[in-house]
């Protein structure tokens, strides 16, 4: 009995315009940075792409990937940096320095290479305890060595008490590009399977629960890992048939589709029942009022995986430690472009968004 | 989650639906206003409209607390945010909301203390915390948020915190409801009544609309299954040519209301003469404002305020969106102009009004069942 009820011309027309405004490049026109800027959502994608793209006027920029790629006298590079000032420094399942590690090594990661070498960036404020300080020395050290990448360079700098919050931490890293696949933002393939490596939301969560300001208390952890080993099995095992990763970051997993499937052309329709959240996650979001597919993570990728090779991919990912709950969720169509579709647990449909601005500032 | 899962059931769903296409006549368009800014937001969350026959329409309601603040209270929200050594907390959902010249963000942006809180009661907790400094919470919502106002106000008074105040836009159901009834251009059928305000004023002072304007309503709660039963409720009334207050949500809603909270309310809040609401203009004895037992903690005493009425950006349709009159894509500046990014109707500011709604979910939603 479903059948298409014929829309009036002028909803069309305004539905129309609606699509053809999203897939423009954004202009930033905003007077001021606001914290929305900074959420990675749709203020923070003008940001991007309305003024730093254009003003650096670069190709590897231009592709939007999580790491730019260069070419070194044949040896094939990719190069990333990522800035961390969450709050606060130490929550449960992780510190801000083993977020700095993890946040880099899983950006090269995304682009296909392995991780190879990371320099470190401090900003500290006047008055961090020496103990504080020496912990996430500690903590960046023993991420580093079990994502297996090496500390080459750094820089310290000291501002005034109250000009910057305990620390800040910058991590710039360098990674060889494997040869087995070419992975792309536009590599997104009409057919293609979408699988994400394990339950959502579960970064975004401990941070907010960690920040004592809900009166909630439940017993969950941050995911922050490196993502090195899972794209090493996806890369063993789908090959040349792995056609992007990306992980969801700030904006959650919502985001993340929403890039790709502008960045690539591409419909995507999911299902809403095959993402995996845990139960604590799920019960927080519902008293919060907020989706687990918008809420951040730190140790998680999306893949999209040409369907011949969807399956063993997936077995191969959930072998990895930490990957065991991976699953399918979705598959990459024609049609509407740039749009992600849900079905809803309930049986209808609707358009996943990305969120205008993150609710909660300062996750990593 | 277990009392959660039990009405988000998808087979029950469909059994539901199948019920709702049996029941209505397929010769007839119904259009059924559901008054809550939170049904709006299931609604679409679920894709409830997918399951519904073509011929029954649902019309959004007022029912959305951030939508109904008109500009100048925002205005004058700013002006006492940006008094020197204020603290001024209120609700994520108003950050964005357009003033005449900027939102509570731009504000926070340029140097006033803003801040998010969940509850009053994190306000009064900021206040308590910050003993050189002064508090001032932007009081939102219908009857449903006016009860924890007031039990922190009430807390407030008790400790002797005084440096804590609040600017009360609380506002009132009945007085909107009946504005919309009154107007001449509104066709509707019947209402999916508001849960969580009668969850404190119960269900009794519905009873004027089957009385006085002959149109059923059911009191429905939030989740999908809530809504379907709801609306098949109300079909079901329609049908069987019976017009009456009937309460779906009734594992939460006593008829008589939360007689606690009302008496809480009538000692902190007095009825104001009358408000100005977003698209609706003034309408009498719609609002609360601070008891005069409680006018010490009256920001809007405590502060000078602009109070300037704002009239409503002229391109925008809020107004006329509010009332049903026109769906948001009708409007004339819907997705261009106006969009969840740079609203200049607050309709498309807050995630449960209306046109932010069909902005975000509705646009695919065209796939329907056809009688």
């Amino acid at each position: 009995m479903a059948e298409s009820v014929p829309v009036s011309d002028r909803e069309q027309r305004i539905l129309g315009i609606i699509e053809t405004t999203r897939a423009k490049r954004p202009r930033f026109k905003d007077p001021a940075i606001t914290m929305a800027h900074g959420a990675g959502g749709k203020a923070t994608q003008t940001l991007i792409e309305g003024l730093f793209v254009p003003a650096f006027a670069s190709d590897a920029l231009s592709e939007l990937g999580d790491a730019g790629q260069v070419e070194v006298e044949g040896v094939e590079l990719a190069l990333t940096t990522d800035a961390f000032v969450v709050k606060p420094i130490r929550f449960p399942g992780g510190s801000i320095g083993e977020l700095a590690v993890n946040g880099t090594v899983n950006d090269l990661a995304m682009a296909g290479a392995r991780p190879v070498g990371l320099s470190v960036s401090l900003i500290l404020e006047e008055g961090l305890s020496s103990d504080d300080l020496r912990a996430e020395v500690e903590a960046i050290a023993r991420a580093a060595r079990d994502a297996g990448v090496q500390i080459v360079a750094g820089d310290t700098k000291v501002v005034e008490r109250g000009h910057a919050d305990q620390m800040y931490i910058s991590t710039t890293g360098i990674g060889h590009r494997d040869p087995r696949a070419r992975l792309s933002p536009t590599a997104l393939a009409p057919g293609d399977r979408l699988i994400v490596s394990g339950t959502i939301g579960d970064h975004g969560t401990a941070i907010m629960l960690a920040r004592g300001e809900l009166g909630l208390d439940a017993d969950i952890e941050s995911d922050t890992r490196s993502l090195w080993p899972a794209v090493d099995a996806l890369l063993d095992a789908a090959g040349p048939h792995l056609h992007c990763l990306r992980d969801a970051t700030r904006g959650g997993v919502a985001s993340v589709l929403n890039e790709l499937a502008r960045a690539s052309h591409v419909a995507m329709i999911v299902r809403e029942a095959a993402f995996p959240v845990s139960p604590v996650v799920v019960g927080a979001s519902e008293l919060l009022g907020i989706e687990p597919i918008y809420v951040a993570n730190e140790g998680k990728l999306v893949a999209s995986v040409a369907a011949e090779a969807a399956e063993d991919a997936l077995a191969a990912l959930r072998s990895v430690p930490g990957c065991e709950q991976a699953a399918e969720f979705g598959e990459v169509r024609t049609d509407p472009p740039g749009m992600v579709l849900v079905e809803t647990a309930f049986g209808g449909r609707r358009v996943m968004d990305q969120l205008v601005g993150d609710p909660l500032p300062r996750i990593c | 989650m277990k009392y959660v899962d039990e009405y988000r059931d998808a087979e029950l769903g469909q059994a539901l639906a199948a019920e709702i296409l049996a029941t209505v006549d397929p010769d007839h368009h119904y259009k059924i206003m559901e008054v809550c800014g939170g049904h709006t937001h299931s609604i679409y969350k679920y894709g409830i409209d997918d399951l519904l026959p073509s011929n029954v329409e649902l019309v959004h309601g007022p029912g959305c607390p951030v939508c109904v603040i008109p500009m100048g209270r925002v205005d004058d929200g700013i002006a006492v945010a940006r008094q020197p050594g204020v603290i001024f907390t209120c609700f994520g959902d108003m950050l964005r909301v357009p003033g005449s010249r900027e939102t509570f963000l731009d504000a926070k942006a340029s140097g006033a203390d803003i801040r998010m809180v969940y509850s009053p009661l994190d306000a009064l907790r900021i206040a308590k915390a910050n003993p050189d400094r002064e508090v001032v919470f932007f009081a939102i919502g219908f009857e449903t948020t006016a009860p924890s106002t007031a039990l922190t106000l009430k807390r407030a008074k008790a400790e002797g915190v005084s440096n804590f105040s609040c600017i009360c836009n609380h506002v009132t159901i009945v007085p909107p409801l009946r504005a919309l009834l009154e107007s001449p251009d509104l066709r509707l059928d019947g209402f999916v009544g508001p849960g969580h305000v009668s969850t404190v004023v119960g269900a009794r002072p519905l009873e004027f609309i089957p009385a006085q304007y002959g149109r059923p309503v059911v009191v429905s709660g939030f989740e999908p299954l809530d809504i379907l039963q709801s609306i098949h409720m109300i079909l079901r009334q329609l049908a069987e040519g019976r017009c009456e207050v009937e309460n779906q949500y009734a594992r939460v809603v006593p008829y008589e209301g939360n007689l606690k909270a009302l008496e809480v309310m009538a000692e902190v809040f007095a009825l104001r003469p009358h408000f100005e609401w977003r698209g609706l203009g003034f309408i009498s004895q719609s609002a609360l404002r601070l008891s005069n037992a409680y006018a010490d903690f009256d920001a809007e005493l405590r502060y000078e305020v602009p109070g300037v009425r704002v009239a409503d950006p002229k391109a925008c349709q809020c107004g006329e969106v509010l009332k049903g009159v026109i769906k948001p894509w009708e409007c004339k500046v819907f997705g261009t102009a106006c969009t969840p990014e740079h609203a200049i109707g607050t309709c498309m500011v807050s995630p449960e009004g209306a046109c932010a709604a069909y902005y975000n979910y509705g646009r695919f939603a065209r796939e329907k069942a056809v009688v």
